[in-house]
């Protein structure tokens, strides 16, 4: 046992102690990446090839098969779409798709608003919004469209309502779940500095939860834009000024195929606009520079 | 004043010939959990009296934490009373700031001047621009004026807990409470901290209550300690060190009264092993 205890033991060496070089002797410290390795590290630019590479197939394949009744290529796609915003009612429609969605989205969060501080505050609230997020967020907000259309009629308000419909659910459900999910340290720091009642929620739980009320009105969002065209497909005759799915409907009717494809074009941009360029910018000026979404 | 705050402070006043600022008057503390109500501390009485650094030292289960969120205004006694210069704690409020031991205290979406505005903004203490210049002179005092427009996410901990430490201050407390402060920073840092800490009381005077579990750092930090035994916390010993700081470390004076509390803490802890032992062979 001693005999291993004293071979084991390390050599012992000489201390040191070192004057440090300037740094010119180290060289670098950060050094900038190539110009290649920096352009491929934006996103945009990725996505933007992903984006060339699909187009190209597109029209590859429309121009192999040669038929625009069924499958238009993406020039004559951008053509009925220059077309319809220049001359034709495609911009009108999308206004007023807009509009309502506007409304909708705007009377969904004041009512998750109002059921969400209710909620927190109390504990039959808690168990009521629970309740009904979870009898009703798996209901498709399309699928109450005919009885909407039995209660307010066709027109905007019967929209409205299938869009309340969608947004309120996934709002609230995500927006108690970060009040719940706010630290015990902050809460009390919040409350320690005098907040209570309203202000604890507008002040503290709203700015803390908001990485989760962001998710929810993204959520909320998309909800609502799909429930929104889905909806307009099935009517939106019955006022003069359709909206976008009144749009694709009508052309597909006329066999427009190449402006049915500008119409869901249309779709797709307003979703990536709002997606990658107002819901970012908002991610950016909040929860990534406070650091509590990276 | 109700007549038994009155009755305690007037004994206290013939004790030591001062009106204590805090007295805590024989608390017993009960919080629940999912399936039990846990007693924290049985009958803890004691007084802090102005520009006191009053440290509760004890081992986990002790108590101290919630001691001192009982004083925070955060849960009630069972029995006893706490009072703060006279009046009974109902609730929290930013004369009792407190400075907790985790980082995520701060307001991370608000900058570093933005998060020692804070408490003065919500309680309409000054109009905005002399909020703006008390926070910045807090601050310097915490030499954090660098960083005033940094998010608290690009902070160290340490400088979080300046920003912490300087916002409770800007509200100028009664009492200003710590709940282990310093436990969750480096060693060389909490060296740092804690000698920031005094040196910033040498300069403002303010009450402290100062929660830890590290003797040194009670021995360091504090004037007068209050030791207390585990399951549930009571007052085990209420000591003197305010005549030891930083230049005594490694001298025996500092060395016999660490002995001595740590002989005070152990036993008990020999004493909890024993009869652990003796009721499982019974």
């Amino acid at each position: 046992m001693n005999d291993i205890a004293e071979r084991t033991l390390p050599p012992l060496r000489p201390e040191r102690t070192v004057t440090l070089d300037a740094m010119g002797a180290v060289g670098d410290v950060a050094r900038p990446l190539g110009p290649i390795e920096r352009l491929t590290n934006i996103t945009a630019v990725r996505r933007l090839a992903v984006l060339i590479v699909l187009a190209a197939a597109w029209e590859a394949y429309a121009r192999y098969i040669a038929n625009p009744l069924l499958f238009p290529s993406l020039t004559e796609t951008l053509e009925a779409f220059w077309d319809a915003a220049a001359r034709g009612p495609l911009i009108d429609r999308t206004l007023t798709s807009l509009q309502v969605l506007a409304g909708g989205y705007a009377a969904g969060l004041a009512l998750a608003a109002i059921i969400t501080t209710v909620a927190v505050s109390t504990r039959v609230g808690t168990d009521l919004l629970s309740t009904l997020t979870a009898m009703f967020n798996p209901l498709p907000a399309i699928a109450l469209l005919p009885l909407a259309l039995l209660w307010f009629g066709l027109g905007a308000k019967s929209l409205i309502f299938v869009i309340i419909h969608s947004v309120l659910w996934a709002v609230a459900l995500n927006t108690h779940s970060g009040f719940m999910s706010v630290s015990p340290t902050l809460r009390m720091a919040g409350q320690n500095c005098g907040l209570r009642g309203l202000s604890y929620v507008a002040l503290l739980l709203v700015p803390a939860a908001f990485p989760s009320i962001l998710t929810g009105l993204k959520i909320g969002w998309a909800f609502a834009w799909r429930t929104l065209i889905a909806a307009e497909l099935v009517f939106g005759a019955s006022s003069r000024s359709g909206g976008l799915g009144w749009f694709i409907f009508e052309n597909r009717n006329q066999l427009e195929t190449a402006s049915v494809f500008a119409g869901l074009l249309t779709v797709i941009l307003i979703g990536l606009v709002v997606e990658s360029v107002i819901f970012r910018a908002i991610e950016n000026a909040t929860v990534r520079k406070w650091g509590m979404q990276s | 004043m109700d007549a038994t705050s009155q009755a305690v402070a007037g004994k206290a006043l013939r004790a030591d010939g001062a009106t204590p600022l805090l007295v805590v008057d024989d608390v017993t503390l009960q919080y629940k959990t999912a399936d039990h109500l846990v007693t924290a501390t049985w009958k803890v009485g004691f007084e802090v009296h102005a520009a006191d650094r009053y440290v509760l030292l004890g081992p986990s289960g002790c108590g101290k934490t919630t001691i001192l969120k009982a004083i925070a205004g955060f849960m009630a006694p069972v029995a006893g009373s706490i009072t703060l210069a006279g009046r009974t704690i109902e609730r929290p409020g930013p004369d009792r700031m407190m400075v907790f031991q985790e980082f995520d205290q701060l307001l991370p979406w608000r900058t570093v001047l933005g998060n020692v505005l804070f408490p003065l903004l919500v309680n309409r203490r000054l109009p905005r621009a002399a909020a703006v210049d008390h926070a910045r002179a807090l601050l310097a005092k915490v030499n954090l004026s660098r960083f005033e427009d940094v998010y608290p996410h690009m902070l160290s901990g340490g400088m979080k807990q300046r920003v912490a430490i300087a916002r409770a201050l800007a509200m100028e407390p009664a009492v200003l409470l710590m709940d282990e402060p310093f436990a969750a920073l480096d060693a060389l840092t909490r060296r740092k901290m804690q000698e920031e800490l005094v040196a910033l009381w040498e300069e403002v005077r303010f009450t402290v209550i100062f929660v830890t579990h590290s003797i040194e750092e009670a021995l360091l930090i504090g004037n007068r300690i209050l030791v207390l035994s585990p399951h549930p916390g009571r007052v085990k010993a209420e000591l003197n060190a305010g005549h030891i700081g930083f230049s005594d470390m490694g001298t025996a004076a500092f060395d016999a009264l660490q002995r001595r509390i740590h002989d005070l803490l152990f036993t008990d802890k020999i004493e909890t092993a024993l009869e652990a032992r003796h009721e499982r062979h019974s």
